[in-house]
């Protein structure tokens, strides 16, 4: 029988006791509701619908049908490198077909408007490890990196956590549609310095979540001269570029870089994933693309904590060397997408709801401002309980994502069929 | 202008990736000229990877056997929406129940492990370092008897900030972690204002291939016990085992004696058991509910892959599987590792008396010009250069004593088997006419042939030349390695 012990904590770390991990925020509060009590069509008709989570899943029949037809894909033998070569495959360079089929899959999403080289491809398991192993890389402990208000409320336990990395908010508000502004910037900046802290770089999400709208070609240039002029780095997280609804709605920053003639472009790094845009999140797929060589290098050795199955590698490898099929899924994702946007946008618009006018994502970005009794965080918290209480849907209160307006709520609609 | 290094954090600019310790320098010399039986039959030998491939086919065939345990194949792609959209970080149930079922089988059934408390990380190198991150804090350190696996410089301390406080032991004990040197390393740290936050032990060893005595084990737990602080026990050769001699884990000591369990943590792993590093399994099983809840979060940086998951779960559930695969596995390390020591015997290399694990620990103190870390690192010279093996040399284990080498011998067939016996001994018979001659004209071949370091040029032109291979990289015939 063990003995036990008085102390209230048995000697963990800070990391381990504090908060940082971020689960104690609303955002994932209705999840638990949801938990308790999940909607389904035919057993628990008013269970919660869960309308907070971020995945896309209109699109698996494009994928099972692939694998259907491509069975080698994933099986051993035929000519493709064996099982043992895959059991073995350890190497952080990752599998070099899969790599390119990243590469090219990338271009593809971007209509070829800018090139990816493989060797820069740096593979990681799942944005989330992407997007901390960056933090480790670029910034140093009590460090800070300026991200958009409103953002993606895993940021805090991503960019902080285990890091020690601040974030410092770039307030963005709907005068202007939450876009990014010069001023925001340099106040953001400014907010840094006044607390005596180092700003390292700017990390912004195009297309945004929760907005669910891309960024402008001419704020990412201004982002883009902002972090030149301080000399700081830009993370662009573009995991969800394959589900802007139209192709052309989409500006990369490596298209900002390639018409700039790469010029300081050691400084950008990219995050993409197929987690969103293929609807994989379980395969723990994420990438950091990065323009900087001691960064690639830097990142492809602390990848090693975080790799992705060869298993997994290889089948996608497969999948996504098939330019045929992923031009194909490329487009029809879109469109699902943008049908599924606009049935929502319809059913809100005629409960006179209005949302921010989007072009991507799996999400849209309500405002449910002219429902608060107080124009505060607290009225907002009370309307989204009442949400999850009597409308039974599991939405996620823009508070949860940092945004300085209250009122706005964040609601996912390509994680169900399409009844409700 | 951003350049390189100036605009980086202090991780991504300090040695913390460990790359440069000459225990990756010997690759180099193998991926530079790798071993083919055939192809190239005087390559550098790879025995310096600690990979089990002996049994892959018992895996293999069982794949084959069981089209519906994978989401990809016609009778399996039922459920491949619901795996690749399943990315909790308690992983699947059935995963969990796989694994700490696994887990006991390897014990012999002597202990179960509860389900609720496997946590994922991305390998045992994300495993380790994760609990890392649980229990101890920037600045804090863990004792680590020496000698060890060299990765743990990096695993351990590199983005944790931990410090390891290296325990030594001796060959006049055959490496045993001793209680004296445990203390005596604990108030060393202590005086010296360190904060030592626990004991981090592999068990099996390696690089000793040695499993610790139940006494050992005793010891090591009252040591953290009494001191409250956590004991780390990494048990990923525990299926390594080879002789008759059983292993015994920490679970099963736990249950034996008093102690606080919230100080006991054990970090698992299939890619030394199974053979299925790229398959990247790690788990960390501990007895702290604390643990176990802040670790499941971290495991969102390195959870596996659903679709491997989902596999795993089915074969490891099939016990007649399990039960087979086990004893082969033993049978066929047994086998090979007696056909290695009998052909070290034949020419008097002695190598540490092992039970476990896919290398020896070899003896070849008697070897040396000089009894130091130079001579060390002079003999490890001529044996990659001359003798052609890419073998560790003590000194990357942090050994303390010079002269003692890591022969992995479990990651390649019985023919480059016989072909590395054949050159050991035709290297020692030569040895034994010109042991005192050194020519000054060898030495300098090799010295210019070896650039030791990974900070070579070569190696910052990663970006550029994708073939270089990552120090835990398969074997070189693999298509894969070579593809361009």
């Amino acid at each position: 029988m063990a003995i036990e012990i008085e102390q209230p904590t048995v000697g963990l770390s800070k990391v381990a006791v504090s908060e940082t991990h971020g689960e104690d925020s609303p955002y994932f509060a209705g999840w638990k509701a949801y938990d308790e009590d999940p909607y389904d069509e035919s057993e628990n008709p008013s269970g919660v619908i869960q309308m907070g989570l971020a995945e896309n899943q209109v699109s698996f029949d494009l994928l099972e049908e692939y694998l259907e037809k491509h069975s080698e894909a994933s099986t051993w033998g035929k000519g493709a490198p064996g099982f043992r070569e895959h059991a073995l495959f350890q190497d952080y360079h990752g599998l070099k077909s899969f790599r390119q089929a990243i590469a090219s899959f990338m271009e593809q999403i971007r209509g070829g408007r800018a090139k990816f080289d493989p060797d820069r491809v740096v593979l990681t398991a799942g944005a989330t490890a992407a997007n901390e192993l960056l933090t480790f890389i670029l910034a140093d402990p009590g460090d800070a990196l300026l991200v958009p208000t409103p953002y993606y409320p895993g940021f805090d336990r991503d960019l902080r956590w285990r890091t020690g990395v601040k974030i410092v908010p770039i307030h963005c508000d709907s005068s202007n549609n939450f876009q990014v502004t010069p001023q925001a910037l340099e106040a953001a900046y400014k907010d840094a310095e006044v607390m005596n802290i180092k700003v390292r770089g700017v990390l912004i999400t195009n297309p945004s979540n929760p907005l669910g709208a891309t960024i402008q070609r001419s704020v990412l240039e201004e982002i883009l001269d902002f972090v030149t002029r301080k000399n700081i780095h830009l993370v662009s997280d573009e995991i969800y570029s394959g589900s802007a609804f139209s192709s052309s709605e989409f500006v990369s920053i490596a298209e900002i870089l390639e018409a700039r003639g790469y010029k300081d472009s050691e400084r950008v790094h990219i995050v993409y994933s197929l987690s969103k845009d293929l609807g994989l999140p379980g395969f723990r797929v994420g990438t950091i693309y990065s323009y900087n060589d001691k960064v690639v290098t830097t990142a492809r050795r602390m990848s090693s904590f975080t790799l992705i199955s060869s298993q997994t590698q290889h089948l996608l490898a497969s999948m996504l060397s098939d330019q045929e099929f992923t031009k194909n899924y490329i487009k029809i994702n879109r469109e699902r997408l943008r049908k599924r946007y606009e049935m929502i946008i319809e059913g809100l618009r005629n409960a006179g709801i209005e949302c921010l006018k989007g072009n991507a994502g799996l999400f849209c970005w309500m405002n449910l401002s002219p429902l608060l009794k107080t124009q505060t965080r607290e009225g907002e918290l009370t309307l989204w309980k009442s949400i999850i209480r009597d409308l039974k849907l599991n939405i996620s209160p823009g508070s949860s994502c940092h945004c300085s307006e209250p009122g706005w709520f964040r609601v996912c609609f390509a994680n169900m069929r399409s009844k409700r | 202008m951003v350049s390189g290094g100036q605009l980086l954090s202090k991780i991504a600019t300090n040695e913390g990736h460990g790359e440069n310790s000459p225990y990756f320098d010997g690759w180099k010399a193998y991926d530079r000229n790798p071993f083919h039986p055939t192809d190239n039959p005087d390559g550098v030998i790879q025995m310096g990877l600690a990979e089990n491939q002996l049994s892959f086919d018992l895996i293999r065939d069982w794949i084959k056997q069981n089209p519906e345990a994978s989401i990809c194949t016609v009778d399996g792609v039922h459920k491949f929406k619901d795996t690749a959209n399943f990315q909790d970080y308690h992983g699947l149930p059935e995963f969990r129940k796989a694994i700490a079922k696994f887990m006991g089988m390897v014990r012999g059934g002597r202990v179960t492990f509860d389900p609720d408390r496997v946590v994922m990380g991305g390998g045992a190198t994300g495993a380790n370092e994760l609990i890392m991150f649980c229990l101890a804090d920037h600045g804090d350190a863990f004792l680590v008897p020496t000698p060890y696996y060299p990765a743990f410089d990096r695993d351990l301390t590199w983005r944790t900030g931990v410090q390891i406080i290296p325990v030594d032991s001796c060959s006049s004990n055959k490496f045993q972690v001793t209680k004296n040197a445990l203390e005596a390393a604990y108030d060393r740290a202590q005086g010296a204002g360190i904060n030592v936050k626990g004991l981090i032990i592999a068990n099996p060893s390696n690089p000793l291939g040695t499993v610790l005595e139940r006494e050992t084990l005793k010891d090591l737990v009252s040591f953290i016990n009494e001191r409250n602080i956590h004991l780390v026990v990494d048990e990923i050769y525990a299926a390594t085992i080879f002789s008759s001699s059983s292993f015994i884990s920490v679970a099963e000591i736990i249950e034996e004696m008093d102690c606080n369990r919230n100080l006991i943590h054990i970090v698992y792993s299939l890619s030394k058991d199974m053979g299925l590093p790229g398959f990247r399994v790690g788990i960390v099983y501990s007895y702290n509910d604390e643990v176990v809840r802040c670790g499941r979060k971290m495991s969102s940086f390195g959870l596996v892959s659903s679709q491997t998951q989902y596999l795993l779960a089915r074969m490891l559930s099939d016990e007649e599987f399990v039960k087979n695969f086990l004893a082969e596995s033993s049978r066929r390390l047994n086998k090979r590792h007696s056909m290695f020591t009998k052909g070290l015997e034949q020419v008097r290399i002695n190598c540490l008396k092992g039970n476990a694990g896919l290398y020896v620990w070899m003896d070849l103190h008697h070897l040396l010009k000089e009894p130091t870390f130079d001579g060390e690192m002079t003999l490890w010279r001529v044996i990659i250069d001359q003798v052609r093996l890419n073998v560790s040399p003590g000194c990357s284990f942090h050994c303390k004593e010079p002269g003692w080498f890591r022969v992995c011998f479990a990651n390649m067939d019985d023919q480059t088997v016989e072909a590395a016996l054949k050159r050991i001994r035709a290297f020692v018979c030569k040895g034994k006419e010109d042991h005192q001659e050194m020519p000054t004209k060898n030495k300098q071949r090799w010295q210019r042939n070896l650039r030791l370091s990974f900070s070579a040029r070569r190696f910052e032109e990663g970006v550029k030349s994708p073939h270089v291979m990552s120090p835990h990289s398969p074997i070189p015939h693999s298509p894969l390695v070579r593809a361009k």
